[in-house]
């Protein structure tokens, strides 16, 4: 979604210094999937209601297709992409294919994206309250959200903090 | 083979669940051609008017502009299901706000949308058909006046202007029978028009090659409705065109039929470069499809001792701008509208009109939410008039395995009764914690419980599916069937596992493509697992048949007394030592003797038809439709009588699958569902004012999010073989979704005591209608005869 009047934004992605090019009022989902050919990032509504663009911007959860691809420069993103070394991630994957938690899949990196985030700065594992609250802006239209929630307790009590390990099959 | 193949009712992990999770799996918007430009299109802004004149000239002096088109620019070739009245653009007149009427391919999507927005059009405004009472009145506007002479299938039965179609089910003497009842009651019953959001907005891509061939990547549920249509749309022969399927992001039956690929082929046909399309979700909501609005008016009649015996319902579907799936969710829906019951007495009539809003379609239920809302509110109505348990009245006239439906036709499997005893007993319902509006009130908040049962089809029309055997004994299985998000793949390779006794690790599953898949009609009809799964067992049965030719030719003796093993291997009946496994029987096929070895399956839903001698149908589009699915929901809820918030607080959902071939996927769908009919029942709607949609965005139209639901949604499985089926399996896709409205509906009546007859049941509806009966005092039992009920009264 370039165009004329395009600007170069220097961004770190998963690790890797970019210099990606984005047009006036571009969003960072579009410079993630249009500049940096990363499409594991969704564009549900574009408007910050169903948390499939999820990433982490300096380690926080933020919704890519609100934030202004020039506000990013010099900022350190997250994507689906880059979580295939994370043990949160690693044990999230393992349990929500388990579960059945995934049925489209368009929420699904979001919502991976989401939990990671949460489990990273996690001290114990949370609950499925708090796994619900955290998720209350990720949409899923497939699964019911019974799946993922339940899934995601697992993950949490396998990956994070003192409980890690515990629960490991 | 005895008893069930290791395959079968496992709770196998998905294998595309892997790339989804990773981000890696790719849907249509993730995919780019070499050259391929971007695309954007240009709404009406009116429900109804001329266009006058479009002015494209500025769009197209924006340089990276590459093409712009208007319905001037394409052949004069409709579409549609039954009725052919859908063109690329709007050609002519607009018939609903967002319809587009002019699309730019451009180098980038920036520019494609700047262009778009310069393009220029003058309208003459008309007075727009609004509602269905407008559409139906006397000298009512013709939404279509061009719809004489439309191509379009007999016996469609329209008699008004505005008329899609007008079907009628009916059995025994209604009229003669009111006077056998002994209680009767009626209602009117108001349901809205709820969008699919499937959270992947509509997208496409095209692409000619020099030799004129077309190719077309696109979210959809059938490459080869896909084909046919755009076969029509563009004058193309079908072997000319290429259907290619990604992985898609939900449909739920709202891309069914084709959504923006004829648009995106003529651009790229006008381009001579690929084009990509991907609506906004705003266009998304405006432009494609939503579930059928209707007024359904229902009459019912009861002995005293519950026996059902006579009812009288009438529905009007709002059909929208375009006919599209209209006759056939009409027909369907009356077909449910007996309800999974024995009712002597019945006359179901119905209509399908067009109005000036968004074309509706089929989605999740296809007609059948609609009516069985309305029925299973009027059967809890009933229950309460008598004095009976809602659950005992049901079991009472539950039909039941080789009992017939209406039209005639024998039900071969029906586990409607365990339905209903497993979720009552789950829910410990005992008849005693009914509350009917009596109390139980803590702080404003009132408990309820309800129950509603219900039916459903499989089957419909025509699939097909080949299985080869590879050089190393493993094996190729392809279908037609699209896999939506649903789980289709894992399934239909778990049954080709089951059928050839072999892990599933030996099956891979080929892409659904067009190009190289065996025909499918459709993923929809809650059909794949049923019918697709027929096709793979067919084709299975067919390799075995040629395993068991070789075995018997290796070792020198009848094919009769060959086996096939667990794990791919034959040998000879109660000789252990003697096997050989698929793999070199698979190299002999190759290289030696007889071919490689492939098998396929084919078939045309094939059950028993309609018997238009003991019942009076008319204009119904089909012979037969399915094999008939059960199942039934017992909900709490909790009403909060300050704010008028309905809270479900738990839920049990029993279906009768025949078999679960996957539970995890089976239970996956009930709720999957179930939350999207209890968006249904409690908040999704979309509305329009004066013809103008005031909600299509994912801010303004709300769906459930993870917050507004409890973890305690519990599916029940039920399992009663069904003969015809892969391994005893019917299908799951869409009745989870029709259960939940009315057991929604029946919860909060049991606990306020008021009936709302109209869904969704927002808090505004809620405290209106308990203002109503603290002004009224509670709602006054109805009459035995003749009431004239309020809608959401
Ligand atoms: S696409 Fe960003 S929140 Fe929906
Ligand atoms: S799995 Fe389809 S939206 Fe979540």
């Amino acid at each position: 979604m370039t165009g004329a009047g395009a600007v170069p934004v220097d961004i770190t992605a998963n690790g890797e210094p970019l210099t990606l090019l984005a047009g006036p009022g571009a969003t960072l989902l579009d410079l993630l999937r249009d500049g940096a050919q990363m499409t594991g990032s969704k564009q549900g509504c574009n408007s910050g209601v169903c948390g499939a663009c999820t990433v982490l911007v300096d380690g926080k959860t933020a919704r890519a297709c609100l934030m202004l691809a020039a506000d990013c420069a010099g900022r350190s993103v997250v994507t689906v992409e880059g979580l295939d070394d994370d043990p949160h991630a690693a044990a999230l994957r393992e349990e929500m294919a388990a579960a059945g938690a995934v049925q489209c899949g368009y929420c699904t990196p979001g919502i991976a994206v989401a939990l990671t985030g949460l489990f990273r700065d996690a001290a114990a594992a949370p609950d499925a309250e708090t796994i619900r609250h955290w998720l209350g802006g990720n949409i899923c239209r497939c699964t019911g959200y019974v799946a993922i929630v339940e899934a995601a307790v697992r993950a949490g009590q396998r990956s994070v903090g003192a409980d890690a390990g515990a629960q490991t099959p | 083979m005895t008893g069930l193949p290791d395959a079968i009712g496992k709770r196998l992990p998905r294998r595309d669940a892997a790339d989804k999770l990773a981000g890696a799996a790719r849907y249509t918007d993730d995919l780019t051609r070499p050259g391929m430009l971007h695309a954007a299109i240009v709404g009406s802004p009116y429900p109804s008017a001329r266009i006058l004149a479009i002015d494209t000239a500025a769009a197209r002096a924006l340089p990276g502009v590459k093409t712009v088109l208007t319905s001037a620019d394409l052949p004069d070739r409709r579409w549609g299901l039954f009725v052919y009245d859908e063109t690329p653009l709007a050609a002519g007149v607009v018939r609903y706000v967002g319809e587009p009427v002019a699309a730019v391919a451009a180098t980038d999507l920036a520019t494609a949308r700047a262009a778009a927005a310069l393009i220029e059009v003058d309208y003459e405004e008309l007075a727009p058909v609004l509602s269905i009472e407008e559409a139906l009145k006397d000298g009512a506007i013709p939404v279509h006046p061009e719809f004489d002479g439309y191509e379009k299938r007999p016996d469609l039965g329209f008699e008004r202007v505005n008329e899609i179609a007008r079907q009628e089910f009916s059995e025994g003497d209604v009229e003669a029978a009111w006077g056998d009842c002994d209680v009767i009651v009626e209602g009117v019953y108001e349901v809205p028009s709820q969008s699919h959001v499937y959270l992947e907005p509509v997208s496409a891509i095209a692409e000619f090659d020099r030799a004129g061939k077309l190719t077309v990547w696109s979210a959809n549920q059938s490459v080869y409705k896909v084909q046919a249509t755009l076969a029509r749309a563009l004058d193309l022969p079908m072997a000319r065109i290429r259907v290619a399927t990604p992985a898609i992001g939900g449909a739920f039956g709202g891309k069914s039929g084709v959504t923006v690929q004829p648009l995106v082929a003529h651009l790229a046909r006008a381009a001579g470069r690929p084009v990509r399309l991907t609506l906004t979700r705003e266009e998304d909501f405006m432009a494609m499809r939503r579930r059928h609005p209707a007024t359904v008016r229902v009459r019912t009649g009861a002995k005293a001792d519950g026996t059902l015996i006579a009812r009288d319902l009438e529905i009007v579907y709002d059909g929208g701008a375009y006919a599209e799936d209209s006759p056939a969710v009409l027909g369907f829906g009356l077909l449910m509208a007996r309800g999974p019951y024995t009712i002597p007495h019945c006359r179901l009539r119905g209509r399908a009109v067009y109005t000036n809003r968004l074309r509706a379609a089929g989605f999740r239920g296809y007609g059948n939410p609609q009516v069985t809302f309305a029925t299973e509110s009027q059967i809890d109505e009933l229950a309460g008039r008598l004095g009976i348990d809602p659950v005992e009245l049901r079991l009472k006239n539950a039909v039941e395995t080789g009992g017939r439906w209406i039209g005639g036709q024998t039900i071969t499997s029906c586990g409607l009764k365990q339905c209903l005893t497993q979720a009552r007993d789950a829910a410990g319902w005992t008849g005693k914690q009914r509350k009917s509006g009596a109390g139980a009130e803590a702080n404003g908040k009132r408990r309820g419980i309800g129950v509603s049962a219900f039916a459903h089809i499989c089957g419909l029309l025509g699939t097909s599916a080949t299985v080869r055997l590879l050089e190393d004994g493993t094996v190729t299985l392809a279908t037609g069937a699209v896999d939506l998000g649903q789980g289709a793949e894992a399934v239909l390779a778990q049954i080709c596992a089951g059928a050839l006794e072999l892990d599933i690790g030996r099956i891979n599953s080929a892409p659904v493509d067009s190009d190289a898949a065996p025909y499918n009609w459709s993923t929809g009809g809650s059909r794949v697992t049923y019918m697709a799964g027929r096709a793979v067992v067919q084709a299975a049965e067919a390799v075995r048949a040629q395993i068991a030719r070789h075995a018997a030719e290796l070792f020198e003796c009848a094919p009769a007394d060959i086996e096939i093993r667990p794990g791919g291997r034959a040998g000879i009946v109660g000789v252990p030592e003697k096997e050989i496994g698929f793999g070199e029987i698979s190299l002999r096929a190759h290289y030696q003797s007889g071919g490689p070895i492939i098998g396929s399956g084919a078939l045309v839903y094939d059950g028993q038809a309609f018997d238009t001698k003991e019942a009076i149908i008319r204009n119904y589009p089909f012979a037969n439709i399915g094999t008939y699915v059960f199942g039934a929901h017992v909900v709490e809820v909790e009403v909060d009588t300050v704010t008028g918030k309905v809270e479900i607080v738990r839920a049990w959902m029993a279906h009768d699958v025949g078999r679960a071939i996957n539970p995890t996927e089976v239970e996956g769908q009930i709720q999957g569902g179930f939350v999207q009919g209890a968006g249904y029942a409690l908040l999704e709607e979309l509305l329009w004012e004066d013809g103008q949609p005031i909600n299509p965005s994912m801010m303004d139209y709300k769906v459930f999010g993870a917050l507004d639901l409890p973890l305690d949604i519990h599916p029940i499985i039920v399992e009663d073989p069904e003969p015809s089926g892969p391994f005893g399996a019917k299908g799951i896709g869409e009745p989870p979704l029709v259960g939940a409205a009315p057991a929604i509906a029946n919860a909060v009546a049991d606990a306020t005591g008021l009936r709302l007859r109209t869904l969704p049941m927002t808090p505004e509806r809620v405290l209106d209608a308990l203002d109503a009966a603290a002004i009224g005092g509670p709602e006054p039992p109805a009459p035995d005869r003749d009431p004239e009920p309020t809608p959401g009264a």
